[in-house]
């Protein structure tokens, strides 16, 4: 509870701060809307936010499953094969060097205008986070823990899924949790290159009709979806894995 | 349970061309509780995880055997100074480890017994980080029995109770690991002379036998002969090198 009271203390304080900055310094409305005007578009331009939104939440909610288990199917290769290892590493390293904006071009013209290729910008980004998350959790399962194992004559197979998988998810887990505020980035660096629809696009669309105070809107409601997808997968971490 | 094989290790150990022991000799009776004696950095640990198969890390030179002949496999079991309870498994489940990671069906009733004589059956349902310290090493030792093996080696898996909680479990160790092949390391001259049917005494100059009371074990732990042969080894840990 006092937590909430001070986040929104916060806010308050922030939103106070940006009108009188606007207010005081008399900026034009096409260079930087006060937190009223934003707000007041937001209202009057709900469903057309609404829509958006709701395209771009699927994005990331879809790059986000995608890329979540893609990297913990990822990890698991490179914690059980040291051919795997010695192999795929570099080139997971190397794919980190080649940056993702440069990427969404060819992703789009690979994949379209639609969904699909928004979601691969979202699963391209957060694949590398989650990924080295969960496999260097798998890589420092406490060695007591696989001595025992050993001494129970356990096979590798059990002593992965039974041990060493448990041991890790909270690894996983912070994974997932940074990938939950770097997906929305992938779904909007997809959008800005090429789409139709989502909230990115609204952005762009508005910045070019100098609608400031409905980019701000868009730029609002981003971010309001990113932090309440940070606090559901936090949650759900919390609760299946304690951590 | 087969019938317990005595233990018997001779040879040296090295780490990283680094000694960590040797050339020493231990030899552990059938059916008898043999406690290894020593301070710490002598290589009383690595001892137990070359008889455990666990030591992989390490270059030995000599022998590791059983006394009736045949491998050690499948015959051990190891309890540790940490009790090694998986957080994210009940008690139950904890016990039953050793049969789910070997592919078998979890032994449920013989758990549930085994957790009465460790004294958890209301705690069966419990996860570990809401038990203390020393419930948490009956879960372990009730994991061991669970593995039923003949074998059985315990790293220093009393050290970090408290002094009335560590003289409960040594009496019920003492009492459910009975009749097996018990080899204890213990940097606890207390502990040696509470539960040794028969003590080493490991130092950097070798390992010596020392001779303890007679009559049964877990002696009781302010008799004057357990005090007196507590007092002995003490003095023989203080004027070792």
């Amino acid at each position: 509870m006092k937590r909430a009271v001070r986040i929104a203390g916060v806010a308050i304080l922030g939103l106070l701060a940006w009108q009188a900055v606007v207010t005081l310094a008399e900026l034009p409305r096409f260079i930087l809307p006060g937190p009223v005007l934003v707000f007041g578009t937001l209202w009057t331009s709900k469903a057309l936010v609404a829509e958006h939104a709701v395209v771009t939440a699927i994005e990331v909610l879809v790059g986000l499953g995608l890329g979540g288990i893609l990297g913990f199917a990822s990890a698991i290769l490179l914690a059980v094969s040291p051919l795997a290892r010695s192999l795929l590493r570099p080139m997971f390293v190397f794919t980190q060097a080649v940056p993702v904006f440069a990427l969404a071009p060819i992703l789009t013209l690979w994949l379209g205008y639609g969904l699909w290729s928004k979601v691969a910008m979202a699963m391209l980004i957060i694949y590398f986070p989650v990924t080295s998350a969960f496999f260097d959790a798998l890589m420092r399962t406490p060695p007591g823990w696989l001595d025992l194992a050993r001494v129970m004559t356990a096979t590798p197979g059990r002593t992965l899924w039974r041990i060493r998988v448990p041991a890790a998810m909270p690894g996983f887990a912070s994974g997932l949790r940074l990938a939950a505020v770097y997906a929305p980035i992938g779904a909007i660096i997809g959008e800005w290159v090429g789409a139709s629809k989502g909230l990115g696009y609204l952005m762009l669309l508005a910045n070019g009709r100098a609608k400031i105070d409905l980019m701000f809107a868009a730029l609002i409601v981003l971010a309001v979806l990113t932090l309440l997808l940070h606090a559901a997968v936090d949650a759900a971490c919390r609760r299946l894995w304690g951590s | 349970m087969s019938a317990a094989p005595a233990l018997h290790l001779s040879g040296r150990a090295t780490i990283d061309g680094m000694p960590i022991f040797g050339p020493v000799s231990v030899e552990a009776p059938a059916g008898e509780w043999t406690c290894l004696l020593g301070p710490s950095g002598v290589g009383k640990s690595t001892v137990l995880r070359l008889l455990a198969g666990v030591g992989d890390e390490l270059a030995f030179e000599g022998e590791v055997a059983a006394g009736d002949g045949s491998s050690l496999d499948n015959r051990v079991a190891l309890m540790a100074q940490s009790d090694l309870l998986m957080p994210w498994l009940d008690v139950t489940a904890n016990v039953t480890l050793g049969a789910r990671l070997r592919g078998d069906a979890p032994p449920r009733d013989r758990a549930r017994d085994v957790l009465e004589r460790v004294g958890l059956a209301a705690h069966s349902a419990k996860r570990p980080h809401a038990l203390s310290g020393g419930q948490r090493q009956r879960a372990a030792l009730a994991r061991t029995l669970m593995e039923d093996r003949p074998v059985v080696l315990l790293d220093e898996p009393f050290s970090a109770l408290d002094a009335r909680s560590r003289a409960l479990m040594q009496d019920l160790a003492a009492e459910l690991l009975a009749g097996r092949t018990v080899l204890h390391v213990t940097h606890d001259a207390a502990e040696a002379a509470r539960l040794g049917h028969h003590v080493l005494l490991m130092t950097r100059e070798g390992i010596a036998s020392v001779t303890p009371p007679a009559g049964p074990t877990p002696r009781v732990y302010d008799a004057p002969e357990t005090l007196a042969f507590q007092g002995r080894l003490l003095r023989l840990l203080m004027e070792a090198r």
